[in-house]
């Protein structure tokens, strides 16, 4: 046990699933489900809501939803995912091939696993065999020591920074929200999508409204007693109660509701008793980490208008004790799940539109520490995944002999501004500049081709 | 400096959100009575704790098992939100559970994650110093943070880390690197043990696991121990300022200005660090009533509502429902705690939705039996005498009306819709009214 598991950010649900049996809340009529219980929704839904919401669904689904859907053009998509608290780089990439290595984890230190073509010292975290797969065909870009000079060793304060793409503690945007800022339009809260149980910081805007989601299947709303046409007028009232001006807490309140009656709009397509269906397997886990890939999958495939979508990663990465347990299973699932998405992008024909970023707030200490564990370091590890990305390493990694800072840290070789930069001109077809503050000063990699 | 405007419902009112979890029928007027001096004394000074209510139960009726089952634990402290003759002093509760903020994901035993919650509950409006000292050697939190991981041959500074950035000083304040790996040093001693079938336990101080050299922290030298780690950490010229601004965030919407910065850092200091006189300055403070409304944390909402309509705790589907929208307790997103600055968004909007459906779902009327008024405007009129008269704009209360209407609809013109359609949009406007934004921000 460790203070690391408090970083997976794993919800309620899953623990209500793998704790199925020991006093599993109650499920009542018309209630969401828990995702991740394997209970089916259909058995839960109340007599009168299935008679009267099937009738009322039918037409909607056939008018709106497609509409939508039509309407959205085929922008390119980024996603990206979060390892929170800190992957330990030198265990994701090991360095086994650097005499110091050992001596640094005598513990920890990792046998085995693919050896990095483009770097012969360093080899894929054994959980990593979908990635490494990945890179073999090409589609991985490998950054094996990201991070930025003088690195902040707090958990809160590094991945601000890494959220809003600068070394700022007071920016209060993310860098993609600015993105957005540029690009979006007010009526579409899709274009900016945080599948998970909160927003993703790196999505705030100032402007134009983003969305958060458990998953394009799980954003139903009901009300006992309250059916038919009375239902459909009362949903349909949600977005009025936006009235309330003037207070900043008022406005915020009335500003998500008006947010839910668009997005609920947009979703009506996916809800119902079908789910979602994907021409690939995906793992299966209590983690909603495989299914909200997959519905990711599934909206892209249905036209709807995404252009950056967040997502954190399952598995705990802030190891300070239980390192090698903890880091075999988070890896595992999130590299074993976005193969599959990538597959299922290649499978639908929309592999060219989509590029997957993986970040986290720092790497580790080099020297482990005496609980089985890695106190916070600097330069960490990230990656970029796509048919689309160039397929190469991004900045090198700088060795442990000379790599080091005064206090036993990575050092950074490529810094995570420049990707930003290039992911915005490359990829997104902005100006930097506009986006991220400084552009200028950082060297951009070439990640797109 | 004190509020000196009228001190009447409206105020009383907020002051039972921002000091509690919202009025109960008369609540707020008869706080009104005491004026804002006597009411405030009233709150911080609360005598033996009356529960007022039945006992809570799952949906099946059974005590709550709060040690043991999944979710109990949650739907246990919002009873107790709900239930107690002493608001504030849960609150205060809530606020060191999220400036201490320890996860059971990390401690794995709700036993010691209620203990601790006990420790924030008998110490909330005490010595900050003492209180520091009893958060550092908590089973929990010693689990959460690794501080009976740390030992003299192995140094873990997690715990070291935290207690400067997060509970004493703040990020990059008072405090180098270096006064980290010194300060891990100084917290060494702390040691468990494992035994199989009850977990993580036989917790203490064991200085044969102590580090007794020479420490430099914050530039003193010395053989430094966690007390002294304690010590140090809250008589650091950071501290002051940062445990009043901190403390003023969860009362006050508006921005701490210098002048009370300056009045509440030297009430804290000039009363040995305790809590209750820096409280209770903050709950007489001008612009506590003056200035703007603050988002309610899920749980608030959720205790809030139950309150409001006297209705007691009969599900702990709680736990979850209020992990939807954002906030289960016990489980904060990471040591920092919850973003109060983030609570509404498209999915814990709708998280709010559905405990709305929960708090009503016991008194949704039955299309077949109830009756309700064909007319728009005492529809409206009903369903917020249900809901005990909350003061919303009159924007809100338009929109309901037009919600009423377009319910009502040409329902006149078919006997059974004339009958039921006012007994669903009655149901609807209760719906309505709970989750708007009048309901979410107080």
């Amino acid at each position: 046990m460790s203070c690391c598991d408090g970083f997976s950010r794993s919800q309620f649900l899953h623990r209500a699933a793998a704790e199925a049996g020991r006093g599993l809340p109650a499920i009542e009529p018309g209630m969401p489900l828990p995702a991740g219980t394997g209970l089916s929704r259909r058995k839960f839904l109340g007599t009168a809501f299935a008679v009267y919401g099937a009738a009322m669904l039918g037409p909607r689904i056939f008018g709106d939803g497609i509409a939508a859907a039509a309407s959205g053009p085929a922008q390119p998509v980024l996603v990206s995912i979060f390892l929170e608290g800190g992957a330990d780089a030198l265990s994701v990439l090991s360095p086994q091939g650097d005499p110091l290595y050992r001596k640094l984890r005598p513990k920890l230190g990792l046998t085995g696993g693919t050896a990095l073509g483009e770097d012969s010292r360093l080899y894929w975290h054994p959980a990593l065999g979908g990635l490494a797969q990945l890179y073999g065909e090409h589609k991985v870009n490998v950054m094996p020591a990201i991070g930025y000079t003088n690195a902040d060793q707090s958990h809160f304060t590094s991945r601000h920074y890494w959220e809003v793409g600068a070394t700022d503690t007071h920016l209060q945007t993310g860098w993609l929200g600015r993105y957005l800022d540029r690009v979006g339009t007010m009526d579409n809260p899709l274009q900016g999508l945080s599948l998970d149980s909160t927003l993703a910081p790196a999505l705030a805007t100032t402007k134009v409204p983003v969305a958060s989601i458990d998953g394009p299947d799980q954003y139903d709303f009901y009300s006992r007693n309250v059916w038919g046409e009375v239902e459909d007028r009362m949903l349909a009232a949600i977005g009025g109660l936006g009235g309330a001006k003037g207070d900043p807490a008022l406005a915020q309140a009335a500003n998500a509701a008006a947010q839910v009656d668009k997005l609920r709009n947009q979703l009506l397509p996916f809800q119902g008793d079908d789910g979602i269906k994907s021409p690939v397997p995906y793992p299966k886990s209590d983690d909603e980490f495989p299914k909200r890939l997959a519905g990711l999958a599934a909206m892209l495939a249905s036209g709807l208008p995404l252009r950056v979508v967040a997502l954190s990663a399952p598995g705990s990465y802030d190891t300070h004790s239980n390192q090698a347990a903890d880091l075999q299973q988070g890896l595992q699932l999130t590299s074993d799940s976005l193969l599959a998405f990538q597959r299922d992008l290649e499978a639908r024909g929309l592999a060219d539109r989509v590029l997957v970023h993986v970040w986290s707030e720092f790497g580790r200490r080099a020297a482990e520490n005496g609980s089985a564990g890695t106190d916070h370091g600097a330069a960490g590890v990230g990656f970029l995944i796509g048919t689309r990305a160039t397929g190469t390493l991004v900045g090198e990694f700088p060795g442990l002999q000379n790599g080091l800072d005064k206090d036993g840290n990575v050092t950074a070789t490529a810094d995570f501004r420049g990707v930003y930069s290039a992911l915005l001109e490359q990829w997104l077809d902005m100006d930097a500049g506009a986006v991220i503050p400084n552009a200028s000063a950082f060297a951009r990699p070439t990640l797109v081709r | 400096m004190e509020f000196a405007g009228a001190f009447g419902v409206p105020e009383a009112e907020r002051l039972l959100w921002r000091a509690g979890f919202g009025p109960r029928k008369g609540e707020a007027e008869a706080l009104a009575k005491l004026g804002l001096a006597g009411a405030v004394h009233a709150l911080t000074n609360p005598g033996r704790e009356q529960l007022v209510g039945p006992a809570p139960t799952d949906e099946k009726g059974r005590p709550l098992a709060p040690y043991d089952a999944w979710g109990h634990d949650h739907t246990w402290w919002l009873d107790r939100m709900v239930r107690t003759s002493r608001p504030l002093v849960e609150r205060m509760a809530l606020v060191w559970h999220d400036w201490f903020a320890t996860s059971n994901d990390g401690v794995g035993s709700q036993r010691l994650m209620l203990q601790q919650n006990e420790l924030f509950r008998s110490h909330g409006l005490g010595s900050f110093q003492q209180l520091l000292l009893d958060v550092t050697k908590d089973p929990a939190m010693l689990l959460w943070l690794n501080g009976s991981d740390n030992s003299k041959w192995s140094p873990n500074e997690n715990y070291a880390r935290e207690m400067m950035e997060l509970f004493t000083l703040g990020a990059d304040h008072g405090y180098t690197e270096t006064d980290v790996r010194q300060q891990a040093r100084a917290l060494t001693g702390f040691r468990n043990d494992w035994r199989s079938g009850v977990g993580p336990t036989g917790f203490r101080y064991d200085p044969k696991y102590h580090d007794t050299g020479i420490k430099t922290i914050f530039a003193k030298r010395g053989a430094f121990t966690w007390k002294d780690s304690v010590r140090l950490a809250v008589t650091n010229a950071a501290h002051p300022a940062y445990f009043v601004e901190k403390l003023w965030s969860y009362f006050v919407g508006a921005p701490l200005d210098n002048a009370t910065r300056t009045r509440l850092t030297q009430l804290y200091l000039s009363n040995g660090k305790t809590v209750r006189p820096v409280v209770e300055a903050i709950l007489k403070h001008p612009a506590l009533y003056d200035g703007p409304r603050l988002v309610k944390s899920p749980v608030v909402y959720t205790a809030g509502l139950l309150r409001r309509l006297g209705a007691p705790i009969k599900t702990t589907a709680w736990a979850w429902l209020d992990g939807m929208a954002g906030q289960q307790l016990f489980y904060p997103p990471n040591v920092a705690g919850w973003d109060d600055n983030r609570w509404l968004d498209t999915a814990t909007w709708r998280g709010r939705w559905w405990i709305a459906q929960q708090v009503l779902s016991p008194f949704a009327l039955d299309p077949g039996k109830a009756t309700q008024p064909y007319d728009a405007v005492k529809l409206v009129d009903g369903a917020l005498a249900f809901w005990n008269r909350p003061q919303l704009t009159p924007a809100t209360t338009s929109a309901l009306v037009t919600f009423a209407k377009s319910a009502l609809g040409d329902a006149a013109s078919t006997s059974w819709k004339k009958k039921q359609y006012p007994v669903l949009a009655q149901n609807a406007l209760r719906h309505l009214i709970a989750v708007a934004p009048e309901l979410q921000a107080a």
